[in-house]
């Protein structure tokens, strides 16, 4: 993108990208080489400002390094814990001619990220298992990042033990199957947070106990031995202190322990589905006693749109949002079946990610269904790319459960600042049908329960990009929810 | 605790940024840092000396290694090490604590690089404790100015530490980082 402005408006996406451990490869125009540093014009510093948000980058000086910046680039950006690398190029070495050679290789000596994990910490860690009553599996984004989905599911079902997933690692494990217990965390599910409470080992794969997911980290787990494998060995032992640390990727560790697992089958036998018997019980209880609900009362829920979203699409739509409620509804009720579903910023929080993302999805599976749930706050963040959809032909999809504020910051200061509801509510809100047209898209509106499987549908079939503006319930909230700084298991339900 | 790290980098264009934006970004403490080439003109070496608890040690560690930049980090705790600093002082020597000053000088191998009527600049070269002392002793009489350039350190005996000694990084289990 250009130098300095473009350069600089850039910075919360590859932030965005860096807490996630996206990887991408941005470009950046720079002044002349003479130039940097005299502050010409549209000069920025931002290999600079880029530091601490990238992974690596890169200050091309010379054309005959290009070749080689860019192919270190990529592979940076894509190997390890994947992230985000800039390479600012100036304007007289965008210019320069020379002889295009592409390496081969890459050889960075300070650069070598541990794939396979450590046999005698694996070993480890299923003799832990082993010795537990009360086991449950935390995985996170790296089980996605990794393509671990298949190894994940082998694991648990073939020792019986419940998982649950971070915001980030939704579809690593399928939303429908009898042993999830759905995301944990601030917005958790009662099950996943009592299960993390109450277990005796947790066996964290691929998560970085970020604090929305531990709530108070004394009390996180602290029944607990915990395993954590990760390819960041900086995640390991960062926020908690974990009892068997394994740096490696997620694929290779799942994939190592159900050997190990395999080798010894007398202990993962009968005995081993007795000692977890009475466990599996207490799960399937905390499951039954409070799932995830809301209530209908006839008035437009954000949930049940939600719900029937995931209905029409088989779980099978790419699905991105934007942040606050609209993102954790979406968490809870769309049951993600499949890895690479959900797009999300889950580390950043970044309003307005969703629906450019979603355009993105767009282009790289013009044939599949791409789905963007919205607040009416988020996407007025970068609703202006309605023009890139429709200048592309991309048929997105954009739902908007607006309800006239920005519903996360309302709903804390309806729990926690006795309902003083300072700058949450909207009240200069667009229209969005007529915005949505003034761009060349579709739009659709949404006032009542009862039009929503038929609005959804058309919207969904006409292939052109599209808003549909659901009018829901705006004191609705999310539930549960875990104070900031609580401990898991003190969580709001209602 | 304090450690004396020592971390061999790529000669190359903004890394000392890196290592100490890490720090100042991290909230991570800097006692002193000190730069230079190595036998290899290409790799420069750093040595940072910090203080933290054992897991604040363990992140320096770690997100020093994971910088891409990073060759090798060194950590000297429990290593069997020499370490040095470079203090230049200027000292008050007035008529009636010149001798004085002059022996204490002698007593720790200083040496006077500047003599002015009422000053002397004296060089000083040492370990922490060395150097700490001589600070100690020659306040009382008045320090002008001081200059240090932060320590650095090198394993004794036939142990080298080596560039291409490439480790993967955080290693097999994570933990071996530390003490390498
Ligand atoms: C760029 C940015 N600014 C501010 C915030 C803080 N924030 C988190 S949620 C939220 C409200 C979101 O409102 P809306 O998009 O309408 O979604 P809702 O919660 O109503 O579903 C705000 C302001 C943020 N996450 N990102």
């Amino acid at each position: 993108m250009t130098s300095g402005p473009g350069a600089t408006n850039t910075v919360t996406g590859i932030a965005t990208a860096y807490m996630d451990s996206v990887p991408i490869v941005v470009f950046s125009g720079q002044v002349n080489t003479v130039l940097i540093g005299n502050d010409a014009f549209q000069e920025a510093d931002i290999v600079g400002i880029t530091r601490p948000c990238t992974k690596h980058n890169y200050l091309v000086r010379d054309v005959t390094e290009m070749a080689r910046i860019i192919k270190e680039a990529f592979y940076i950006a894509r190997s390890g814990r994947p992230g985000p690398v800039l390479i600012d190029i100036p304007k007289d070495v965008s210019a320069a001619l020379t002889e295009f050679t592409y390496p081969e290789k890459v050889r960075i000596r300070g650069y070598q990220p541990t794939y396979a994990g450590h046999p005698g910490q694996i070993k480890k860690a299923v003799k832990l298992i082993n010795s537990s009553k009360r086991p449950v599996l935390y995985t996170g984004g790296g089980i996605i990042t990794s393509g671990a989905a298949k190894e994940l599911r082998a694991f648990a079902e073939r020792l019986s033990i419940p998982v649950t997933n971070t915001l980030m690692g939704l579809g690593g494990f399928p939303g429908n199957h009898p042993q999830f217990l759905g995301m944990l965390g601030m917005h958790g599910t009662y099950a996943a947070n009592m299960a993390i409470t109450n277990a005796d080992t947790i066996i964290a794969v691929g998560a970085r106990f970020d604090d929305r997911a531990t709530g108070k980290v004394e009390e996180f787990g602290s029944r607990a031995k915990i395993i954590h494998v990760d390819i960041d060995p900086t995640s390991i032992s960062k926020n908690i202190r974990v009892d068997i640390p394994i740096v490696g990727d997620a694929k290779n560790v799942l994939r190592r322990m159900l050997q190990v697992v395999e080798e010894d089958k007398e202990s993962f036998g009968g005995a081993w589905d007795h000692a977890i018997a009475d466990w599996l019980r207490q799960v399937e209880r905390w499951k039954t006693e409070f799932p995830l609900s809301y209530t209908r009362n006839g008035t437009l829920k954000p949930q049940y749109v939600i719900e029937r979203i995931h209905e029409l699409t088989g779980g099978k739509a790419i699905i991105a949002t934007e942040v606050g409620q609209n993102q954790m509804w979406t968490a809870q009720f769309y049951k993600f079946l499949e890895p690479r579903r959900l797009m999300t910023s889950g580390g950043l929080g970044t309003m307005g990610y969703g629906f450019p993302a979603a355009i993105g999805a767009q282009v790289a599976y013009p044939d599949m269904l791409v789905v963007d749930i919205a607040g009416d706050g988020s996407i007025q963040m970068n609703i202006q790319e309605l023009a890139t959809a429709v200048q592309y032909g991309l048929p997105v999809k954009v739902v908007i459960l607006n309800n006239g504020c920005l519903g996360m910051v309302r709903q804390w200061q309806e729990l926690f600042y006795e309902k003083r509801y300072a700058i949450s509510v909207l009240e200069c809100v667009p229209n969005f049908v007529k915005l949505a047209e003034a761009y060349g898209a579709v739009g659709y509106e949404i006032e009542h329960e009862s039009e929503v499987d038929r609005v959804l549908k058309k919207a969904f079939a006409n292939g052109r990009p599209t808003l549909v503006d659901a009018h829901v319930n705006p004191e609705e909230g999310v539930y549960p929810i875990v104070p900031a700084g609580a401990a898991l298991s003190d969580m709001l339900l209602v | 605790m304090r450690h004396i790290i020592s971390v061999l980098v790529e000669n190359e264009f903004g890394v000392l940024a890196r290592v100490a934006g890490l720090f100042s970004g991290r909230g991570f403490n800097i006692e002193s840092l000190c730069v230079g080439e190595t036998l290899e003109p290409e790799i420069s070496s750093m040595t940072i000396v910090t203080t933290g608890s054992d897991s604040i040690l363990e992140q320096i560690l770690k997100q020093l290694n994971k910088l891409v930049n990073v060759i090798k980090v060194t950590d000297f705790q429990d290593a069997d090490y020499v370490s040095r600093e470079m203090v230049l002082v200027k000292v008050n020597a007035e008529e009636r604590t010149r001798e004085e000053v002059l022996r204490m000088i002698e007593i720790f191998r200083g040496r006077v690089v500047d003599v002015s009527p009422r000053s002397y600049v004296v060089e000083i070269t040492g370990n922490e404790e060395k150097v700490r002392a001589f600070l100690a002793l020659v306040r009382p009489l008045g320090i002008k100015e001081l200059v240090r350039t932060g320590s650095v350190a090198m394993m004794r005996g036939e142990k080298v530490m080596r560039a291409n000694d490439k480790q993967s990084k955080g290693g097999s289990n994570g933990e071996d980082v530390l003490r390498k």
